[in-house]
């Protein structure tokens, strides 16, 4: 898989958006971003966060700014599972692409549709959603989950079309939805055969 | 000294009677009728895969030849059990390789196939004829390339709306040339490319082909060819109805159609150019049922199609087809029986369509024999529920989905009680009820007083207290299946009410409040059901007894504990000492 560095597309028109957010660079280590908070929304799951909704922006903040708490989304709020529309029906229908969710050392999987989300960091922000132990953390450029009880560290990896294991956040948004076939969050421990930024996928058949 | 019929007779009237129920009654005549009954019964419909064991089921029934089997529960289908859940076929599959050689049919709904227990299939039985996989997962095209190369006698292949791990369209060149015996095949739900040419032949040499549900992958323009080497078939699903506008390909398309004179069943229709649709026109006055729910035609063109099928008997369609559409429906359709109105923009923030509670009225005044709804759509009235329930006490299914959680009437702003309450009262062969909307307690009085031939009854973000659950279960006579999310229901009504699981399939609460308390009571209290608490949170014995379990599945059972339970699901029958992490 190419790792081949996009310009800044706007990928979604909402004002107020920073889209140097949405933006993969070789940035500084330590460049600031959204830091999260521990609070957590209204509902206690949302998964499908409407694509082009204001607020799938709500996430965002400018880059220079700290969340205090999250702000309650304009759109509406969706609730696991309702309307009771069957994920067959919803992957038929229009651009749907469900994705497991595996995590290291939790007891199940979860299911994401890649196609709600429009950057890495709304992804991402599901996921803590979705896992509501984790935080999510950007060391060295590199976006990460960690869970605060044990100060695990998790990174976000995928299966993509070839069946390798890549790092979450190598390729543009689009080839990443594109070629995800499956998402793993893998402690990070067990990550380091990664190489950042670099072609070369994970060999090892533990992936 | 009492006279009875010899064996040979008593079997020979027994096999005239086919209903589960009929066969159960008989067997309970006495003992040697239900030694004669079980020998000769040859169909099994297991509604709970978990509630009997295929050893149970083998030791008392040796010589069957059709199993039906299902698994996860109802709410499966919208994400609300995890992953990993259960619902394995394997071991029912390999019990019954070794017992049932002569197995003919296997129906799965919601279960977990891998392709080991589809390869075991294809290899253990040699009269093997009927696969239908209903939403099922966990298999991939390897698996149906084995079920193709190896069962010499299959008839039906039909995978509707599985999830499978599709590899590559080459598993059907694995039907032998030898292979003429299809009737039917549905491959609706995969996505990888065919090949045409193997395709066609394999329709070619399939005289008794009468169901074909092709892929979204079909391309338009080859289906003629397709239809033409099978003008026998009954129901067809195309593929994309879409391609480039051309005449030469309409007219090819449009006979091809009229070839095909015993079509009464149409489905697929992804990706439909408006343009091609009077293809099918000189098959609408043939069509019973019409599965419109992938197609995004736009109301005009729902129109002219639907008026033309005077005799159509089902119909599935999105919300594109608005109240004008339903009037139009109610004015060409008069045998019309079942409607399915799917939502076109689910999670759209408002109305993209202007389809009401109107529409749903018009339909009930117009079509006499309607007997089976699902309805999404964005408001509703008291009023109108009234009106459909006095138009229609034949009603047997009412589902309906108003997408707003909790909404009320939209004109009176009260809650929805008195509507659904009128649908109960009226409808006095009501089976099946899934409510939507604002509502408190009242309605499930309603419900408990009148719903007495309610056998199953889906509720989400009702209700006020206990008292609500309390109606329901102590007043449903017939209630066979229960489903709850999101609703105050908790401890005393379970509680008080606990004897009545015993008479149900199963029942299942997510995010409501019950607490674990009650839980382990429950199923201290009643050994003959599996009382299951799924908690994604960990053990529920770290968190206090008065804690609500996220989600709950009780389900009666002669087979005891289920050994397959994931990390996350909790049985609470007893002291859980014993259980390894």
């Amino acid at each position: 898989m190419s790792s081949e560095k996009p310009k800044v597309s706007p990928e979604f028109e909402t004002s107020g958006m920073n889209l140097q957010e949405t933006e993969l660079t070789l940035g500084l280590p330590g460049e600031s971003r959204t830091q999260k908070s521990g609070t957590k929304r209204g509902f206690s799951e949302t998964v499908d966060l409407c694509p082009g909704s204001t607020s799938a922006g709500k996430e965002e903040q400018s880059e220079n700014e700290i969340s205090g708490t999250t702000k309650p989304p304009t759109a509406k709020e969706q609730k696991v599972g309702w309307p009771p529309v069957r994920a067959f029906r919803k992957n038929l229908m229009k651009n749907c692409k469900y994705v497991k969710v595996a995590v290291d050392g939790a007891p199940y999987l979860r299911k994401v549709d890649l196609e709600m989300y429009c950057s890495y960091q709304q992804l991402l922000g599901a996921l803590e959603e979705m896992f509501t132990c984790f935080t999510i953390r950007d060391v060295l450029n590199e976006r990460r989950l960690m869970d605060p009880l044990n100060g695990v560290e998790y990174v976000p990896t995928y299966e993509d079309k070839d069946g390798d294991w890549m790092l979450v956040g190598d390729v543009p948004w689009k080839m990443f939805v594109e070629s995800c076939k499956r998402l793993r969050l893998m402690k990070y421990s067990e990550a380091i055969g990664f190489a950042p930024r670099t072609p070369p996928k994970c060999s090892s058949s533990g992936c | 000294m009492a006279y009875s019929f010899p064996e040979e007779v008593l079997e020979h009237v027994f096999s005239f009677i086919n209903s589960d129920k009929d066969r159960n009654a008989v067997s309970l005549v006495c003992k040697s009728w239900y030694e004669i009954e079980r020998w000769c019964r040859r169909r099994i419909f297991v509604g709970n895969c978990y509630a009997v064991s295929p050893r149970i089921m083998i030791r008392r029934f040796p010589e069957v030849r059709s199993v039906e089997l299902k698994g996860k529960p109802h709410f499966a289908d919208f994400n609300l059990v995890p992953e990993d859940w259960g619902g394995y076929v394997y071991p029912w599959i390999a019990a019954m390789s070794r017992a049932y050689p002569w197995l003919e049919e296997i129906r799965l709904k919601r279960m977990v196939v891998t392709d080991e227990a589809l390869e075991l299939i294809s290899k253990s039985f040699r009269n093997f004829k009927v696969l239908v996989l209903s939403t099922c997962e966990g298999f991939s095209t390897d698996g149906l390339a084995a079920i193709a190369s190896n069962c010499k006698h299959l008839r039906e292949l039909d995978l509707r709306e599985s999830e499978v791990d599709d590899i590559s369209g080459h598993w059907l060149s694995h039907f032998p040339d030898t292979c003429t015996s299809l009737v039917s095949l549905n491959i609706a739900c995969l996505v990888s490319e065919l090949s045409c040419s193997v395709l066609e032949r394999l329709v070619a040499r399939s005289p008794n082909l009468r169901t074909l549900r092709l892929n979204r992958a079909v391309p338009l323009e080859k289906l003629p060819n397709i239809l033409r080497r099978a003008p026998q078939l009954v129901e067809l699903g195309t593929g994309a109805y879409s391609t480039e506008l051309r005449s030469d390909i309409f007219s090819n398309l449009a006979e091809a159609f009229s070839g095909c004179k015993e079509l009464k069943g149409l489905s697929g229709f992804w990706d439909v150019v408006p343009a091609y649709l009077p293809a099918i026109y000189s098959v609408c006055a043939g069509l019973t049922s019409l599965n419109l729910s992938y197609a995004t035609i736009q109301c005009p063109d729902l129109i002219k199609l639907v008026s033309q099928c005077h005799n159509l008997q089902r119909l599935w369609v999105l919300d594109y087809i608005e109240d004008s559409g339903l009037d139009a429906l109610a004015a060409s359709c008069k045998d019309l029986q079942e409607l399915r109105v799917f939502p076109s923009d689910p999670f759209g923030a408002g109305p993209n369509v202007s389809l009401t509670e109107q529409g749903l009225v018009s339909v009930s005044e117009g079509c006499p024999k309607l007997q089976s709804v699902l309805f999404f759509c964005r408001q509703m009235t008291n009023a109108a529920l009234v009106t459909i329930a006095r138009n229609r006490p034949n009603l047997i299914r009412f589902r309906l989905c108003i997408i707003d959680a909790q909404a009320p009437d939209y004109l009176t702003l009260q809650p929805l009680d008195t509507g659904f309450g009128a649908i109960v009262q009226n409808c006095k062969e009501l089976r099946r009820l899934s409510l939507s909307g604002l509502l408190t307690d009242r309605v499930f009085e309603y419900i408990g007083s009148h719903g007495k031939k309610l056998e199953m009854l889906s509720i989400a973000f009702a209700g006020d207290s206990d008292l609500g659950l309390h109606h329901v279960l102590s007043g449903c006579e017939s209630l066979r299946k229960l489903e709850i999310r999101d609703s105050p229901f908790g401890d005393k009504a379970l509680l008080a009410n606990a004897a009545k699981l015993e008479t149900m399939r199963s029942l299942w609460m997510s995010s409501c409040s019950v607490s674990f308390g009650a839980c382990k009571l429950l199923g201290r209290k009643l050994p003959g059901l599996n009382v299951e608490v799924i908690d994604e949170r960990g053990p529920p014995d770290l968190r206090p007894e008065s804690s609500p379990v996220e989600k709950l599945y009780i389900y009666r059972t002669v087979a005891g504990p289920r050994f397959d339970m994931p990390g996350f699901v909790w049985r609470m029958n007893e002291d859980q000492a014993w259980r390894l992490s």
